[in-house]
């Protein structure tokens, strides 16, 4: 595949409505050598990942421009979706509960911060299918704990790029361990 | 000679910050957004203040002209421009300023307005306060930047 060059990084997608907390997670996740794309809305999210309308075999169909990862020429593929909670329109949590009833993209982890420690909200989040629940400001260490749900997804993604059912093995995705000199642990799920 | 000025500002920089944490005027955060600043975002911090700085003073125009509105009641509205000013402190450690805005909130909570005026020229002086104080910070890195610089050319 011609793309293979653009799949040595993770590919985190992060959703927030405040600029100043996109600015963050994204140096956040470029800091652990993530390739990052920031939205400011879960609908904008949607749109990214081709995820329009109600028929998703539909929106693939159509012609969808440069920003959808869904696209099957160019299938940038997402990770993971890491997206604050509190925001106008659709929630974080709106959004996780769309991706997970997504037949193409149920399987791509999905991380809600919030800056509020609401216990009820955290555990909905997590039974609803959120992997972590981070409380803002969010640290390098929480970044940190993302490691492991991308290695699980490794197998999970290639199978959805190729559009199949076939099980193609690990080897699309490299061990991005020799670009990060700070962490030098490989947590192996 | 330009060496020891090198160091010395760092060491003037580093007591104008253990100053404001003392005085909780910045918290542990801050530090996390200097951590990240590196060779390949090296002006991280200032780019992130700087949009603070924007939003901050559109958010206190925003309340201001709220407060002052004589039929003003939409405490609703002001609740969400005080969750966005108190997400943002929280973002680049403003830690006073941050807890007058949930002070404010409650306030705002309560629709109590004269409580609410009051936390407003609270806000808008502990603003100032971060404001100046910031700026002193970017200034001093800037000399050290300046002096180190002239010891240590930069290689491109």
């Amino acid at each position: 595949m011609g793309n293979m060059a653009t799949q040595t990084q993770f590919h985190v997608l992060a959703v927030d409505d405040s600029l100043i907390d996109r600015k963050l997670i994204e140096r956040l996740l470029k800091t652990s050598s993530y390739q990052v794309t920031a939205v400011d809305s879960g609908s904008k999210a949607l749109e990214f990942l081709g995820l329009n309308g109600e028929n998703e075999d539909e929106e693939r169909n159509s012609s969808v421009e440069s920003v959808s990862a869904a696209d099957e020429d160019h299938q940038v593929g997402v990770n993971l979706i890491i997206t604050d909670y509190c925001m106008p329109g659709m929630t974080g949590y709106d959004l996780l509960r769309k991706i997970k009833q997504s037949s193409s993209f149920k399987d791509i982890p999905v991380v809600i911060m919030s800056s509020e420690n609401i216990p009820s909200r955290i555990n909905r989040c997590l039974e609803d299918g959120a992997e972590e629940f981070f409380l803002k400001p969010v640290k390098l260490s929480d970044v940190n704990k993302l490691r492991p749900h991308l290695m699980k997804g490794i197998t999970t993604k290639t199978e959805m790029q190729s559009n199949s059912n076939k099980r193609k093995g690990s080897e699309e995705i490299q061990s991005p361990d020799r670009t990060r000199p700070r962490y030098n642990e490989l947590e192996v799920v | 000679m330009l060496g020891l000025d090198a160091d010395r500002l760092r060491a003037d920089l580093n007591r104008l910050l253990a100053f404001l944490f003392h005085q909780g005027i910045l918290d542990e955060q801050y530090l996390q957004l200097q951590q990240l600043q590196d060779e390949s975002s090296p002006n991280f911090v200032s780019e992130v203040v700087n949009i603070y700085f924007h939003e901050s003073e559109k958010l206190l125009r925003n309340l201001r002209s709220l407060l002052m509105d004589r039929e003003f009641s939409d405490y609703d509205k002001m609740g969400i421009h005080l969750n966005q000013f108190i997400g943002s402190s929280s973002s680049i450690g403003a830690k006073r300023v941050r807890n007058v805005c949930v002070a404010f909130r409650t306030a705002s909570d309560q629709n109590n307005r004269a409580g609410c005026l009051r936390a407003l020229e609270l806000l808008e002086h502990e603003y100032c306060i971060l404001k100046n104080k910031l700026h002193e910070l970017f200034q001093m890195e800037q000399q050290r930047l300046l002096a180190a610089g002239v010891r240590y050319p930069m290689l491109n």
